[in-house]
């Protein structure tokens, strides 16, 4: 009898028409969604390149599979990405690609909230993205994975991911009830820190266990979002309930949705076990991601500027959960505080909800949906020496526009209770 | 034979190579005056084109690691460098082959700046020293596009072949 499948080998053997898969096979999976943001200006440079002298049309393999969201650079913030934005919105038109979300307040926002928030992703699906953190579309129960703009232009050229090797699964298994002020952020930080930055490269992680099957499709994508952390292709929650739950109340799908489930004798390199009921709040030192430390350590160091939002920990359960404690207090005096909520229809519920009017009494300023300073391109960019604590994903050097900043990362939660002191703050003393 | 450069740690970024501020900039004509513009030093080094083609940039651990920006490949592959490093982050290693920057993956790698390497088909072999390092071969997965020249001349043949009646 064969061995049996991991989730993501079940999804792969589907995608390439094969009866089955194992890790280190080669297969050239059918691509059900190909996701790109700004860098579609660099994908359509070589989309019209592999054409060339071809005597072929330069027409993308299926609009209605294709889709760009405009997050990183919105509004633009310089001629140079506005001619770029200008350019795919024509290239948008010409081909009819649909799912285009241009710079708006109704249906913008950053491109890994939109796909789940729109139901252009679901359970089963293999999905690329010109973009490191599609790994968060796991959370739907999708093989999901970033790729470079040539990669997402010979996808757009064929409808196949080429030349694509079986990734081996981490299994992660995690266990407990979280304790107050303590969630999903702190999980993933953790576990990169067990793990290290580069201990899931060219793997999987599939998370199971009673906390991810009790937690929602908003802390899963956060854990997706941050798997490539560690270095993973993907993560990855297959799906049940929850995602069923999401799909149809979120994302508006009536059908109902078969998962993907792996087999009770699937082969993975490691299980990694987690119980998280003492875990306390972590942090991400500078300069590295997997640079993780209890709260206690840091407690103290002083924050020039808090972040909230991000494709990580911008969605409406964060907002609530920063504006509870920011409720008629002030973010103090030498410190700024800056929340960007990761889509228009978040920005719609927070506003409906009274937390951004929350947040503005405390003091801090309300961005639009977008990417904003997490990748220093845009605004909210650091002094020399300046600190900065973020609900973000990352804390490389010069990530927040200036390699003399640092950035440490955090739950909203320990974000919110930090803004009003001014210093690296426990929530659950605060 | 070819020498070292430049020798940087583990985890270096796509943030290191290629900040983000610059991702407005495709064109591989433009990107690679950008290139480690956060470290001045390398940016200067590099812009002043005073070494041979092929030279070598050394890497330790998960070199390339974070963002998917293809730029950080195009910029170096515009000074006609080869990366070799102890391990590799996935879409740096990929975006690699596709655009057709040399990198070699080499584990146990010792080497230096001003260093001569030979970089054979299996072992790394530092001349100025006189040790040898095994090679980790290239995912096998990748070989065609290799073979290829790239993912744009792969692509470009699997579409004409496909397409046609």
């Amino acid at each position: 009898m064969s061995q049996g499948m991991t989730v993501v080998e079940k999804i792969l053997a589907r995608a390439a028409g094969l009866p089955s898969v194992a890790a280190g096979e080669v297969v050239e999976p059918l691509v059900d969604l190909a996701m790109s943001h700004e860098n579609a200006a660099l994908v359509i440079n070589q989309f019209q390149e592999i054409f060339e002298g071809t005597g072929l049309a330069a027409k993308v393999w299926d609009p209605s599979r294709i889709a760009i969201i405009f997050d990183h650079r919105v509004p633009a913030e310089s001629p140079k990405t506005a001619t770029n934005q200008k350019k795919i919105r024509e290239f948008v038109a010409a081909n009819g690609i649909n799912k285009f979300h241009d710079i708006r307040g109704d249906v913008g926002g950053i491109c890994h909230q939109i796909l789940p928030e729109y139901g252009y992703v679901r359970p089963g699906f293999v999905v690329v993205g010109t973009d490191s953190h599609t790994t968060s579309h796991g959370a739907l129960g999708a093989f999901s994975f970033g790729v470079g703009a040539t990669e997402m232009a010979s996808a757009w050229s064929l409808g196949r991911a080429v030349n694509i090797e079986v990734p081996a699964t981490i299994k992660v298994v995690v266990s407990g009830r979280f304790p107050p002020m303590v969630g999903p952020k702190d999980l993933i930080l953790h576990l990169i820190g067990l793990l290290t930055a580069q201990g899931a490269n060219f793997k999987v992680l599939e998370f199971h266990g009673e906390t991810i099957r009790t937690m929602s499709t908003s802390g899963r994508i956060a854990i997706c979002n941050m798997s490539v952390e560690a270095g993973a292709t993907s993560g990855i929650v297959p799906g049940d309930e929850e995602t069923r739950r999401y799909l149809c109340e979120e994302a508006g799908i009536a059908e109902d949705i078969p998962c993907t489930l792996p087999d009770p004798d699937a082969a993975y390199v490691r299980t990694v076990e987690i119980d998280v009921s003492a875990l306390a709040p972590q942090i991400a030192c500078p300069h590295l991601v997997d640079n993780v430390k209890s709260i206690t350590e840091v407690l103290g160091t002083p924050v020039q500027q808090i972040v909230i939002g991000s494709c990580t920990n911008g969605r409406l359960d964060d907002l609530a959960a920063a504006a509870d404690i920011l409720r008629g207090r002030k973010v103090a005096a030498g410190t700024r505080m800056l929340v960007f909520p990761a889509s228009g229809r978040i920005f719609a519920q927070a506003l409906d909800k009274g937390y951004l009017h929350d947040f503005m009494k405390a003091g801090a300023v309300v961005m639009n949906s977008g990417c904003g300073p997490c990748l220093g391109v845009h605004e909210g960019a650091l002094g020399d020496n300046e600190t900065a604590l973020s609900t973000t994903n990352r804390n490389f050097k010069g990530r927040m526009g200036n390699p003399k900043s640092e950035v440490y990362l955090c739950s909203p939660v320990v974000a919110a209770a930090s803004a009003i002191t001014g210093v690296i703050t426990d929530p659950r003393h605060a | 034979m070819a020498k070292v450069i430049i020798k940087l740690g583990n985890d270096i970024s796509t943030d290191d190579i290629y900040p983000g501020r610059h991702m407005a900039t495709v064109l591989p004509s433009e990107t690679p005056q950008f290139a480690f513009s956060d470290r001045t030093d390398f940016n200067a080094f590099l812009r002043s084109k005073e070494f041979a083609p092929g030279s070598i940039i050394v890497g330790g651990e998960n070199f390339g690691c974070g963002s998917s920006r293809e730029q950080a490949c195009s910029a170096l592959k515009g000074y006609n460098v080869a990366v070799v490093a102890k391990s590799i982050s996935r879409i740096f290693l990929q975006n690699s082959i596709n655009l057709g920057l040399k990198v070699v993956l080499c584990p146990g790698l010792e080497a230096n700046e001003g260093d001569d390497l030979d970089l054979g088909a299996d072992q790394v072999t530092n001349r100025s020293t006189g040790q040898s390092f095994e090679q980790v071969r290239l995912p096998a997965a990748r070989q065609g596009i290799m073979d290829a020249g790239g993912l744009i001349p792969y692509t470009r043949t699997l579409l004409v072949a496909g397409r046609q009646p």
